[in-house]
């Protein structure tokens, strides 16, 4: 059945000089960057920051900030897609690839919950996180990523609807199985995609 | 309701110069609970759509009307429509309701601390609505922070709400323009506005805070640094940083 029209509804900006096609279904593209989170921004000082992988492995790996920052960093240009409807193109971050962080790690996981300050998680399969698919990053635009935006670190994974990109990321739990997070209890999508637009329990 | 349903505009209010309040009637509504939004999806005759996510006013307990309170955003292409132009008789689809987080039942308890800046009161409305609608006794407290009186949503049942309940207070404070004879707070929420207003930490108030993303950093921040347990403190925000 198709949707009933919305008398006198239209679109009020012409098509912006954007591929349509980097734009996923139900969304539509802001220039600003709206803040989304659950609860107070936590503020966890640079010299108490680690970042933890632990969980399904031989040995947990833990870095100090300092340590973190002298890993092998890359730059990278990505489509961020929020479930609120909003996709912001071509945003800029700095920050470790997953796969160097989980260089030399034996592990026979298919999961990963994200853990974060203030006691967020999200969970998502592991190979979603591999092969130059997802970042922890500490930069956004060239400056340091503001709190409310997640930092000092977040997860970046932009494949997925930005609630699977962790603000104030701390760690990795690495598992065999899938354990919902936090808004994955709360209503949300278990996976996420944005181009099949899984946002809530039932898609 | 798990996809998309009809919807038709049953009734439309105006509350401030920028905002109306829509009633929908939507016969798969499988109802909700006070803090949750709903996604609204517009069809263009050329078949072109648009989505967006509104918190829902009404309580749970009006069975069959889901009502949102919408504020015009002038660049906007949703808003808009649906403040100036949509009219009763008007469909759109609804699909909803959505989030399970900022959310308050009377069964949950209190103390209740609701703060608002804007139309981030409306999720707030929803709850003290469901609150009076049980006629529930749980001690509750809003601090609505509004530019000016004209600026105020639902001013008028406000102030009803807060005459009839001695459980509960309703304070304003206004940034911009206060009413001349106005003795009240004039100015943004600030630290010692909350260490005034809320309740002490040690009650452990279930803390609600909805608004522009500035004023939500700052009141959650004050909330923690005034000792409440940030797990009890919720938030929504609207909009981008320093916007």
């Amino acid at each position: 059945m198709s949707p009933p029209f919305s008398r006198g509804f239209r679109r009020r900006h012409e098509a912006e000089s954007v591929d349509a096609d980097r734009v996923p279904p139900g969304q539509y593209v802001v220039t600003d960057f709206p803040v989304l989170s659950a609860g107070p921004t936590p503020h966890t000082p640079l010299d108490r920051w680690t970042f933890t992988i632990n969980g399904a492995v031989d040995e947990p790996r833990t870095w100090t900030w300092e340590q973190f920052q002298a890993l092998p960093s890359q730059t990278v240009t990505k489509d961020i897609h929020c479930v609120t409807h909003w996709t912001k193109l071509g945003t800029t971050w700095r920050g470790v690839s997953v796969d160097t962080l989980l260089q030399g790690i034996d592990t026979s996981a298919e999961y990963v919950v994200e853990f974060a300050d203030g006691g967020y998680t999200t969970n998502v399969p592991l190979e979603d996180l591999l092969d130059g698919k997802a970042w922890v990053a500490y930069e956004f635009d060239g400056a340091p990523l503001e709190s409310e935006h997640g930092g000092p670190a977040r997860m970046l994974v932009p494949h997925l609807y930005f609630w699977k990109s962790a603000k104030w990321v701390r760690g990795l739990t690495l598992s065999d199985e899938d354990r919902p997070g936090f808004w994955e209890q709360n209503g949300y999508h278990n996976y996420g995609d944005p181009w099949r637009e899984q946002r809530y329990w039932n898609d | 309701m798990a996809g998309w349903e009809s919807a038709t505009l049953r009734d439309k209010r105006t509350e401030t110069a920028r905002a109306a309040t829509l009633h929908f009637a939507a016969d798969g509504w499988p109802g909700h609970r006070a803090g949750q939004h709903v996604d609204v999806r517009l069809t263009a005759e050329d078949g072109y759509q648009a989505q967006r996510s509104y918190s829902i006013a009404s309580p749970p307990e009006d069975d069959g009307d889901v009502a949102l309170t919408v504020e015009r955003l002038d660049d906007g292409e949703v808003s808009p429509y649906l403040v100036d132009e949509m009219a009763p008789g008007d469909m759109c689809e609804l699909r909803g309701p959505i989030g399970g987080w900022f959310v308050w039942d009377v069964a949950d308890g209190g103390p209740l601390l609701l703060v608002g800046g804007g139309s981030g009161v409306v999720p707030l409305m929803s709850m003290l609505r469901h609150r009076a609608a049980l006629r529930s006794d749980v001690p509750a407290r809003l601090l609505l922070s509004a530019r000016s009186l004209e600026d105020v949503l639902y001013a008028d049942e406000l102030r009803t709400l807060d005459d009839g309940d001695e459980a509960l207070d309703v304070t304003l404070t206004f940034t911009r323009t206060a009413p001349p004879d106005w003795t009240g707070y004039q100015r943004r929420v600030d630290r010692a506005m909350l260490e005034d207003v809320a309740f002490a930490a040690d009650d452990r108030p279930r803390a609600y805070v909805c608004g522009p993303t500035p004023f939500v950093e700052s009141v959650a921040a004050s909330l923690v640094d005034l000792g409440h347990d940030p797990g009890l403190v919720k938030t929504e925000r609207f909009g981008a940083t320093g916007s």
